[in-house]
Formats: C-alpha cells, structure tokens, sequence
C-alpha cells in the first residue's frame, strides 16, 4: 500500500473549500438559527422551568442556577446535534443521489482526503455553532471565567466524535431509513439522559451506570466545568480522553468505511 | 497495425474483476493506442463499466494486469487519476455549484492554480457551447447540457486519456449528435478516448477500434469495417412475415442467403445482395407483410457472435 506516501492534508481543504463555496451563499441564515436555537431554549428552559423549580437547586451545586446548569449542557448537545445533522443526510447525498464523492474520487483525492476534508469543515462548523453559543451564554451571564473559551474545543472534539461515528454508520447505509432509527433511538436518549437537563444523581443507580459510559455525559461535565468555572481536575483527564478516543475511533471506521463504499 | 507494446496508452493482460463468487470481467487481453478512439462495445451487464472502472482506478483489479499510462493502478493510482478525464455513466455534476464553479472547483481538486483554472473553464465552457450559461446553476440545465458540462469538466486537466462511460445513454437524437460532433473534435485535435456504448451506431460513427463484450468476456476486436466484414454480409434483407406464414416456412428460404436469423419479430437475411434476395422472396410468393434491404452494422455482428440482440 502506499497510502501512506499520498498527502493526506493539502488534498482534503479542495474538499473544504468546496462546502465554503456551497455554505458562503447560506451563512447568515445559519447565524441566525444559530442565535435562534440557544436563545429560545434557555428563555423558555431556563427562565421558564427554572422559575417553577426555584431555590431547589442544591443538585446543581452551590450558587448554581438551573439555567446555570442547563447553558453549558445543551452546548454541548449542540455539538452533537449539528455533528449529526451534518454527518447523515449531507454525507449520504455525496455518496448516493448526488455522486459528489464519485466525481472527487475521479480526481487526484481519495476517499482519505473526503473524510479529512469533510470532518475538517465539520469542526469548523461546530467552532462557529459553538462560539455563538458561549457568546449568548455570555449575554445570559451564565459564562463566569475566560475559561469557557476551552469549551469551545471541547465543542470540536465532541462533535467530530459523532460526526465521524456517524459517517461511519452512513458509508453501510444504502437508503436514509437507518437514520430515523438514528435519531429516534441514539440521539434523542442522549439528548436527554446524558446530564444536559438535570445532573445524573437524579437517575437511578443502572441507568446512571449506562449515562456514564456515553459520550455526550463527557462533554456535558467539561463545557458546563469550563463555563462555570468550577471543572473537576480530578475527573477532567478521563472525560478528556473518553471523548479523544471516540474520536479516534471514528475516524478509523470513518476512513475504512468511505473506502469499502467507494472503491470496490 | 499494432503499435509497439511500449507505446500502448492502456494494456491489460488476463485483467479479471470479481465481485465475490460473480465474475464481471474475465481475463480480458486489450491495448489502447494513442491517439485513437477505442470502444466496449456490448449489452448492460457485459463487464464494459467494470473494465472502464479498473482503468479510472475507482475499483481494484482482482487479477492479471492493467497497465495505465505506463503506471501501475494498484500502487499509482493518484498520478493516474492527475492524467485521466472521466465521463460517468450518471450526472455527478455538483448540484450546489454553479456551471462555471462546477469547473473551478474540478480544477482545485487536480491542484490548477486559480488563474489557469479560470482562463480553462472559458475555453472549455465555449467548446461546449454553454459559455452563456455559465453562472446558472446546474440543475436547471438539459440531459444533453449537464452531458456536455460534464465532457467540459473532464477535459479540465488535460488529460491524456478521456474515458467515457455510455455518452449518450438517455438524451434525445439531436443532443447524441451535438455531443458526437463534440467528441470528433476532440479526436480531430488528438485525444485518445475510451467509449463504452451499447449504441452499434455511437461504436461505429466514433470508434476507430473496438472489443465487443459479451458475458464478462472479448469476443471480437477490430474496426467497425473489419467486424462488420469479418462476421457479417454486406448487406442485410429483414423480413417482417404475417404470424400464420412464419410457422410453415420450413425450407422456403433455402438458397436466398448466407445465414438466416429468427428474431422475435423478424427475419434476418444475410447476403451480399439483399435486394435479389428480396425479387427470389416474391417469386417463391413467400408472403410477407414488409421487407427492407440495409448494410450491416455491428448490431450484426453482434448478433452472429452472441446469438443475441444488442438493445433488447
């Protein structure tokens, strides 16, 4: 094999600046949506449901409002969302209705290039999701330290573990039925027992058990730790590397996935 | 006249594709020269697009050996793919994209500095006339324009080798014959082409040589003239007779040609002479219902070498 010997990096921004060109004609609606999405959640959440529970908050901890809580848990959920979104349909076009993949792999890139390319302009895109997010956390004055800005790679990393996993899923599917199934069963449970809504002592013992061993209960204790300024050093390490090997992971079954697809 | 195998733009050797248990091409020996305009001739599922797709380096060989531009596919398949322009089978125009970004972009991809890339999708989008639709988008655009876009978007690199898959399958008459006036050119200004067709007429109007295909193998080779020579007549009588009269034929048509072939819905007569064939047809009063005289083409010799018809 000399795969190996092929660039990998100079080939995949073809492939980001590809999206660019398509994503230049949309952007302002995407920033707007991305206002849209944190701004309604924690009006309607936070202020909403936080009045209702009102001083009961000793769960969040000390000086921790729920909307405190909440903010940095749905940036983080956020992250998976638009990983999701972005690694289902979108990719599945580029293989099957659209061709995109077959036209590039006609070319000099590789399907080692589509995936570097593709993921990269994934992190970019959650960078930006995600900066917007800090920002009106910041307006809602739930941010506390400069610190919140490490959120923002937590932000990357966690999304790019879903949207490489999810790539991966997608390259073995050969119509978007799978994807609902997706949604319905993977997404959703996450999206709502991984410690986005209330923390996880609230579960019983088995349930928090299965919440632990998931990606997104990770990223949640990182962003709301970095944003509030109260992150566990003794915990950090291993939510850190938890998510970094999801990622990894992805990433080999996303590179071995697209060839399998691809190339036959 | 075959050239030095050195000089040989592709050359397969015993080139065999498996896809598990299923053979789609099988042992095929070919060589491509430069310059010429080399078809696949066959019917959907012959081993053509699977041939095509080992030479494009977008499937790997299973067995033998395929030679592309000098370079191994297996191991150079990147330096290949920099020298090759690919015309698939289905649209893979981008979608999102407009015309002329759809070139631009192609170019990045083959690493053409921006200003080359620009001053190429001028011409190129001229060559195949849709220079005035340049900033619309690709959607709206005809079979035939999307085709001719994609022929455009495959010379962007200046390839030394143009494969094209089914060119014409699915466009109407007068977008087939833009689009082979286009091809000519390119021929005419010295490009080596590869054309798969199941279109007898689409081999014999650009091929200068060509393989038919038949069940994952080569069951002929040679220009259109030496096919249609070598395993056919010079003309063809086809005979359409009333239902009730084909039955009792037997025996009738002895003598009047070469060969006969039973189709479905007709007979083929070959001979050098169809119409004496036909004036012998009136005076044995064999009842026939319409009757036609033609050249050969390579749906005959398709025909004679498969048993079967080209286009069913």
């Amino acid at each position: 094999m000399t795969a190996g010997a092929d660039p990998i990096f100079a080939p995949a921004t073809r492939v980001f600046w590809r999206n660019w060109l398509v994503y230049r004609r949309i952007w302002y609606r995407s920033l707007f949506f991305g206002f849209l999405q944190p701004f309604l959640f924690l009006t309607a959440m936070g202020l909403g449901i936080g009045s209702l529970i009102g001083r009961n908050t000793q769960a969040f901890g000390a000086g921790v409002t729920f909307t405190d809580f909440l903010g940095p848990g749905l940036m983080a959920a956020m992250a998976m969302q638009t990983a999701t979104f972005e690694s289902t349909y979108p990719i599945m076009n580029k293989i099957q209705w659209g061709r995109n993949y077959e036209a590039m792999l006609s070319t000099p890139l590789a399907t080692r290039n589509i995936v570097a390319g593709e993921l990269g302009w994934i992190g970019f895109r959650l960078l930006a999701v995600g900066a917007i997010f800090l920002t009106v956390l910041t307006i809602f004055g739930i941010t506390r330290t400069p610190w919140a800005l490490l959120a923002l790679p937590v932000v990357v990393v966690t999304g790019l573990g879903f949207s490489s996993n999810l790539m991966a899923f997608t390259t073995t599917q050969q119509t978007d039925i799978g994807f609902s199934w997706i949604f319905r069963f993977v997404i959703n449970p996450l999206f709502l027992f991984s410690g986005t809504f209330f923390p996880l002592s609230q579960l019983p013992g088995p349930l928090q058990a299965v919440a632990w061993a998931t990606p997104l209960f990770h990223a949640a204790e990182l962003t709301r730790g970095l944003v509030l300024g109260r992150l566990d050093l003794a915990t950090a390490p291993f939510h850190v590397a938890y998510l970094l090997a999801f990622l990894a992971i992805g990433i080999w079954l996303a590179d071995r996935g697209l060839a399998r697809r691809m190339v036959a | 006249m075959p050239d030095a195998p050195s000089e040989a733009l592709v050359r397969a050797r015993s080139l065999t594709k498996r896809f598990d248990a299923f053979t789609a091409v099988d042992a095929v020996d070919f060589e491509v020269h430069p310059a010429e305009a080399f078809g696949f001739l066959g019917p959907n599922g012959a081993g053509k697009t699977s041939t095509m797709r080992m030479i494009a380096c977008s499937s790997p060989v299973t067995e033998g050996q395929l030679s592309v531009i000098g370079m191994d596919p297996r191991t150079q398949a990147r330096e290949i793919k920099a020298r090759l322009g690919v015309v698939p089978q289905a649209d893979n125009l981008d979608q999102e994209l407009t015309v002329r970004e759809n070139l631009e972009m192609y170019a990045r991809y083959f690493d053409i500095p921006r200003h080359v890339a620009r001053a190429r999708a001028d011409e190129l989008l001229e060559f195949v006339q849709l220079a005035e639709r340049a900033n619309d988008q690709v959607q709206p655009l005809s079979g035939g324009m999307k085709r001719r876009l994609t022929i455009a978007r495959a010379l962007i690199n200046e390839p030394e080798l143009i494969i094209l898959d089914e060119p014409t399958t699915g466009l109407d008459p007068q977008a087939r014959h833009l689009l082979w006036e286009r091809l000519y050119q390119l021929k005419r200004r010295g490009a080596t082409l590869i054309i798969t067709t199941h279109y007898m007429d689409e081999a014999e109007q650009l091929c200068d040589r060509l393989v038919v295909m038949d069940k994952a193998r080569i069951v002929a080779e040679g220009s259109p003239r030496q096919l249609i020579d070598e395993y056919s007549t010079r003309e063809v009588l086809e005979l359409r007779l009333p239902d009730d009269a084909r039955s009792g034929l037997d025996g009738q048509l002895d003598g009047l040609a070469d060969r006969v072939e039973h189709l479905p819905d007709r007979l083929l007569l070959y001979t050098d002479d169809g119409e004496r064939a036909l004036d012998e047809i009136h005076r044995r009063q064999i009842a026939v219902e319409s009757a036609l005289v033609r050249r050969s083409s390579l749906e005959d010799v398709f025909l004679r070498l498969t048993g079967r018809s080209l286009v069913e």
